[in-house]
């Protein structure tokens, strides 16, 4: 069993730069910052460690930042320009019984995310879910369309801070 | 017409009118399309199986639209999932009825602001006929609404109502 301490220092030795940083908040859990397009090496690295043996994504979920400045369209629409949206990744070894949370940030206008898909299977469904809420392109992913919503949506993602629902989906009105 | 009126007195012969005969017909066997959504659907479950039993009232779901009378609206209706409701209600034989069951059928239900991907109304796609509110609506509130059904069914007519 390792600490997330232990796990940043082990993975900081192995990738340098990749590791971004430790965030340590109390009473909220500690994740580590790393870079998301190195982030399918790091996961499989933490998998496949005889130490570390992270054996379950329990869980992957898109996030919008919302962390720049909010601007009006020509419609009077504020829309967010710039900032970042991430992805956090939520892993325990059942083996070891130890966990660890790791964030990528990602540019909002190109925002891009290498896949673990193929490291854990349970990726394959969440990262199309982030990717129909948020718009987060996760490369080489096998087949990367919309889970939830209809797929010829209009290139919009509804969970994005900034979202503004159409006002007709196929001839059927969609506000109140 | 009652269901039992003047059966065993006079020698067994009822005198009544084609359209009454036809109404009490349809609204004594209406087979509902079986078809759930949300969590409305465990009430309708719950109102077809034997301590509500639906079945008294004649209606048995059946899993094709082609052999139901009534469908039976029951939870949020997604966009996605409206084109399939409305392709399922044309493929329903005349004459059809809809029972939109529960506040998200109804009008959108707690979606109605926030729910980007939610129909706010089936009768945005489908003609209603009756509504049942509830969220979810129990299983007696479901039987008065398949009551006030037969009440509208009872008045039909054959003949188009002169102005």
């Amino acid at each position: 069993m390792k600490t997330p301490e232990e796990i940043h220092d082990i993975l900081n030795v192995k990738f340098g730069k990749a590791i971004i940083e430790l965030i340590s908040a109390p009473p909220s859990e500690a994740y580590i910052s790393v870079d998301p397009l190195e982030i399918d090496k790091i996961c499989f690295f933490l998998k496949d460690e005889k130490e570390l043996q992270f054996n379950s994504l329990m869980n992957l979920s898109g996030v919008d930042d919302a962390n720049d400045e909010k601007v009006k369209d020509e419609n009077d629409n504020e829309i967010i320009k710039g900032g970042t949206l991430s992805v956090y990744y939520h892993l325990e070894s059942t083996m070891l019984k130890h966990k660890i949370t790791l964030k990528v940030s990602t540019e909002r206008e190109n925002p891009e995310v290498v896949s673990v898909e193929d490291i854990w299977r349970s990726a394959d469904w969440h990262e199309r879910e982030a990717f129909d809420m948020y718009g987060i392109k996760f490369l080489n992913h096998h087949n990367l369309i919309r889970i939830l919503m209809p797929y010829d949506w209009e290139d919009s993602y509804p969970l994005r801070k900034d979202y503004q629902n159409p006002e007709f989906y196929k001839g059927m009105k969609v506000p109140y | 017409m009652g269901l039992l009126d003047k059966q065993f007195t006079d020698d067994n012969i009822v005198v009544t009118k084609v359209e009454d005969l036809l109404n009490w017909a349809r609204l004594s066997s209406l087979w509902q399309m079986g078809f759930g959504l949300a969590c409305c659907a465990i009430e309708m479950m719950a109102t077809s199986a034997s301590h509500y039993d639906f079945d008294r009232f004649g209606v048995i779901p059946r899993p094709s639209p082609r052999q139901s009378d009534v469908i039976i609206v029951s939870g949020t209706v997604t966009l996605k999932m409206a084109i399939r409701i409305k392709r399922l209600y044309e493929q329903m034989p005349d004459p059809k009825y809809v029972i939109s069951m529960g506040s998200c059928s109804n009008c959108g239900g707690p979606y109605w602001e926030h729910g980007y991907h939610v129909l706010k109304g089936v009768d945005r796609v489908i003609p209603v006929d009756v509504y049942v509110p509830g969220c979810p609506p129990r299983p007696e509130a479901l039987l008065e609404g398949l009551l006030k059904l037969q009440d509208k069914i009872r008045n039909e007519s054959l003949v188009k109502e002169s102005v």
